[in-house]
């Protein structure tokens, strides 16, 4: 299986070199070409070039959860799209089109239920 | 020595290396960033097994969002820097010995019962790929595809329910 | 290329009816007024309702659904009636509970439903990818309701505690799963036994899987040394959830048990019951002796609660017997609902003396409770001597087949230890009796009717029904298991 990994997924591999790459580069060549010159200005937590405001670990507010807490139960349902999305032209060949469609409009509909219960909560607002 | 066998060694390495950095670790987001390199490591392994979707699921959900998820909860409680001491100390050697006895446990048994596996047949080449997923999912499991979209909605909506608290809003000034 | 038809559709009705009607009962509640939400309980309960009699007469319904995943036959519509009845049971308690404690939302009864159709998927599973999703499907919903009277801490800690052990355990029997997959190569039941009488399983792994799944199920029906979680969970937990895990959870857990380990494991009988006895004897003394130095009464029930598990396990030791199995089943489904009747009905009372911040649930709460309120406190006495299994009490009944079924398949320790825990158990709970009537005390119990309706019915339904035990234990036993 190994070799036809490798013929199959070689553009990852690629991306994976190239990026490794290129950190290494860019930050080899800082370490070897850039003076060093340390201040207390210096070794603060970098900030954008602002001047940091407290340490960097503070607490975050419970809100960030629950947005992260939706984004992964979306991105689970996203998930199930993929072979849906692959297969349905199989389906709709066979003259299963409408099973298939209905299929996924069930599954779409009970999340969509949770939608708009949480669009309706506010859940999804920043106040 | 086979490819399979060096790209099993080589990822295995890595991957009990990054769980036990993992554990480790004193610093949770130091835990987290081990945990994400394990992830990763585990869906080569499912691509090597043949399963790419497996592999794409891992990548996207373990390695993605469920780590964010992570991150969040870690700065959610500040919890960065664990206590070196953690009141259950006497528990660490106990867990330690169990731990062995059942590894020799096991390896005994298995050792002792001459376990032969039978040899599974090869899967298809295509049988980890998303086309044969949809085509098992969405005929044969069509219902525990349904079921999985309840369940994600009870989620959702008890996730809302335990964070918001329902305090009459303030109105903006 | 398999394609559902109109029975696969009929044989879910009942399910699928309270999953469609929790959705709808969600978006009503969150987009109707403030007089709207009022009539939350009120739809959950008609939905309930109206799921059982559905069921009910879709009884006479026996097929296989879905490609194998389901299989609907008179044991998946004991538990669906059961768990439905639970349900509405709980939804009665619930009303007036909520609204004292100010935990009066909609989203509560649209997660009671959700666990309630997690059972009874859970009773009709014939497959382990199924069985594993109603178990989370049953669980999710009550880790939330486990925690609903956040920011209370103790509601709190009950949630957290309950969602990650539950997770732990759910771990186990995904675990399971796979190794069994990985013995047999299937996960639907009837494939298992049929690759096990082929000779094509590993039996090391088979075994393995079956034992994790085992954990996964223990954990569930609070069996020890599973049970830690229970006493925190049902203190913490606000009154009428803890009423209803401790009925909808064990139905659920034990459904799954009876029928996974009866249909696909029945080759594992011999090698799995020294461990069973080991987990039945751990789980008696437990739940018994522990229960003796308990002083609140959430907690007493507890491990009161555990213990019964103990006496549903005790009867599930002879699995495999060929003889004895049918009877295991009729006797574990008649324990569950005698079970079921009585908890509901000592969880009603509980309520009704609970006052607000967990105040009113000491045991010392209760002396004088004859003088001041003597329906609440009879009521109370018939549910302990119906925990104690004395006659004529439903608790009397279901021991006496649980311990004929444990002599049917030889196990006489077993029913020797079953019967002296029992004596022990007489203890606590005649504990309880003592200081309702014996001691002197300014009890104050809330009157709502509801939950005197509640506290009324099971009472007298727990008396009634002991006089109908055996057109019961034959309702019971028809509800056998389909076999392959």
């Amino acid at each position: 299986m190994v070799t036809n990994l490798l013929t199959d997924y070689w553009p990852i591999l690629v991306l994976l070199l190239v990026s490794l790459g290129f950190a290494g580069i860019a930050m080899g060549g800082g370490l070897l070409l850039g003076p060093r010159r340390s201040s207390a200005r210096k070794q603060e937590a970098y900030e954008s070039g602002m001047r940091a405001i407290g340490p960097g670990t503070r607490q975050m507010p419970v809100r960030f959860y629950l947005v992260a807490v939706l984004f992964i139960l979306f991105d689970i349902e996203v998930i199930f799209f993929l072979p849906w999305a692959v297969v349905f032209r199989q389906y709709y060949e066979n003259g299963l089109g409408a099973f298939i469609l209905l299929e996924m409009l069930v599954f779409i509909v009970i999340l969509l239920v949770g939608y708009a219960y949480a669009w309706k909560k506010g859940a999804l607002e920043w106040e | 020595m086979q490819p399979e066998l060096i790209v099993f060694f080589v990822l295995g390495t890595v991957a009990v290396g990054s769980a036990i950095g993992m554990l480790l670790s004193r610093n949770a987001v130091y835990s987290a960033l081990f945990l994400i390199l394990n992830f990763a490591t585990v869906a080569v392994f499912y691509l090597v097994l043949g399963a790419p979707f497996i592999a794409m699921v891992q990548v996207t959900v373990y390695a993605g969002a469920i780590m964010v998820l992570f991150l969040f909860v870690i700065m959610l409680l500040g919890a960065e820097h664990l206590e070196r001491r953690t009141g259950a100390d006497w528990q660490k050697p106990i867990a330690a010995l169990l731990g062995v006895v059942l590894l020799v446990e096991a390896g005994y048994v298995l050792l002792s019962e001459s376990v032969s596996l039978p040899g599974i047949n090869v899967p298809a080449a295509d049988y980890g790929a998303p086309v044969a997923i949809g085509e098992l999912l969405f005929s044969e499991y069509l219902l525990p595809f349904e079921v999985t979209s309840v369940l994600l909605l009870a989620a959702m909506v008890g996730a809302i329910v335990i964070t918001r608290r329902d305090a009459p809003r303030r109105k903006k000034r | 290329m398999p394609i559902i038809s109109s029975t696969d559709l009929l044989a879910i009705l009942p399910t699928a009816f309270v999953v469609v009607w929790a959705c709808t009962l969600l978006l009503v509640d969150v987009f109707a007024g403030a007089g709207g939400k009022r009539l939350t309980p009120w739809l959950a309960a008609l939905g309930l309702l109206a799921a059982l009699v559905l069921s009910v007469r879709g009884g006479g319904l026996e097929q296989t659904a879905f490609n194998g995943m389901l299989e609907v036959d008179g044991f998946s519509h004991a538990i669906n009636a059961l768990v439905l009845g639970s349900g509405l049971l709980a939804v009665l308690l619930s009303v007036d509970y909520l609204r004292q404690h100010g935990i009066a939302k909609g989203e509560y009864y649209v997660m009671l439903l959700f666990s309630i159709s997690g059972v009874m998927l859970m009773g009709a599973a014939a497959d382990l990818i199924v069985v594993f999703l109603s178990i989370e499907l049953l669980s999710i919903p009550l880790y939330i309701l486990a925690a609903f009277a956040q920011p209370d801490p103790k509601s709190e800690e009950a949630g957290l505690k309950y969602f990650l052990l539950g997770a732990f355990a759910g771990a186990f029997l995904l675990y399971g799963v796979a190794l069994v997959y990985g013995a047999t190569a299937s996960t639907r039941l009837s494939e298992i036994t049929a690759a096990v009488a082929a000779g094509l399983e590993n039996p090391i792994f088979l075994l393995l899987g079956a034992a994790l799944i085992l954990i996964g199920f223990g954990f569930k029906v609070a069996a020890a040394p599973f049970h830690m979680w229970t006493p925190d969970v049902y203190e913490g937990a606000p009154t009428p959830v803890t009423a209803f895990m401790a009925v909808g959870a064990k139905v659920g857990g034990f459904a799954a048990l009876l029928r996974v380990f009866i249909v696909a494991f029945p080759s594992l009988g011999a090698d799995l019951a020294p461990v069973l006895i080991g987990v039945v004897a751990a789980t008696l003394i437990i739940g018994n002796v522990a229960a003796i130095a308990q002083n609140n009464i959430k907690r007493l029930l507890a491990y009161s609660s555990i213990s019964h598990a103990g006496f549903i396990l005790m009867a599930f030791v002879p699995y495999a017997d060929d003889a004895v199995y049918r009877d295991t089943l009729a006797a574990a489904l008649f324990y569950l609902l005698a079970f079921a009747v009585t908890s509901f009905g000592s969880w009603a009372v509980v309520m009704a003396l609970e006052k607000a911040e967990g105040k009113g649930l000491e045991l010392q709460d209760y002396a004088g409770l004859f003088r001041r309120h003597p329906g609440l406190a009879v009521a109370m006495f018939v549910f302990m001597l119906s925990f104690i299994g004395v006659p004529p009490t439903l608790g009397f009944a279901g021991k006496f087949y649980l311990f004929r079924a444990v002599l049917e398949g030889g196990y006489v320790g077993l029913a020797v230890l079953g019967v002296l825990t029992s004596l022990v158990s007489a203890y606590y709970y005649l504990r309880v009796v003592v200081v309702m009537f014996m001691q002197d005390g300014k009890p104050q119990a809330q009157a709502s009717p509801l939950l005197n309706l509640a506290t009324a019915v099971t009472a007298v339904g727990t008396v009634a029904l002991f006089f109908f035990s055996q057109p019961l234990l034959d309702w019971a036993a028809g509800a056998f298991l389909r076999l392959f």
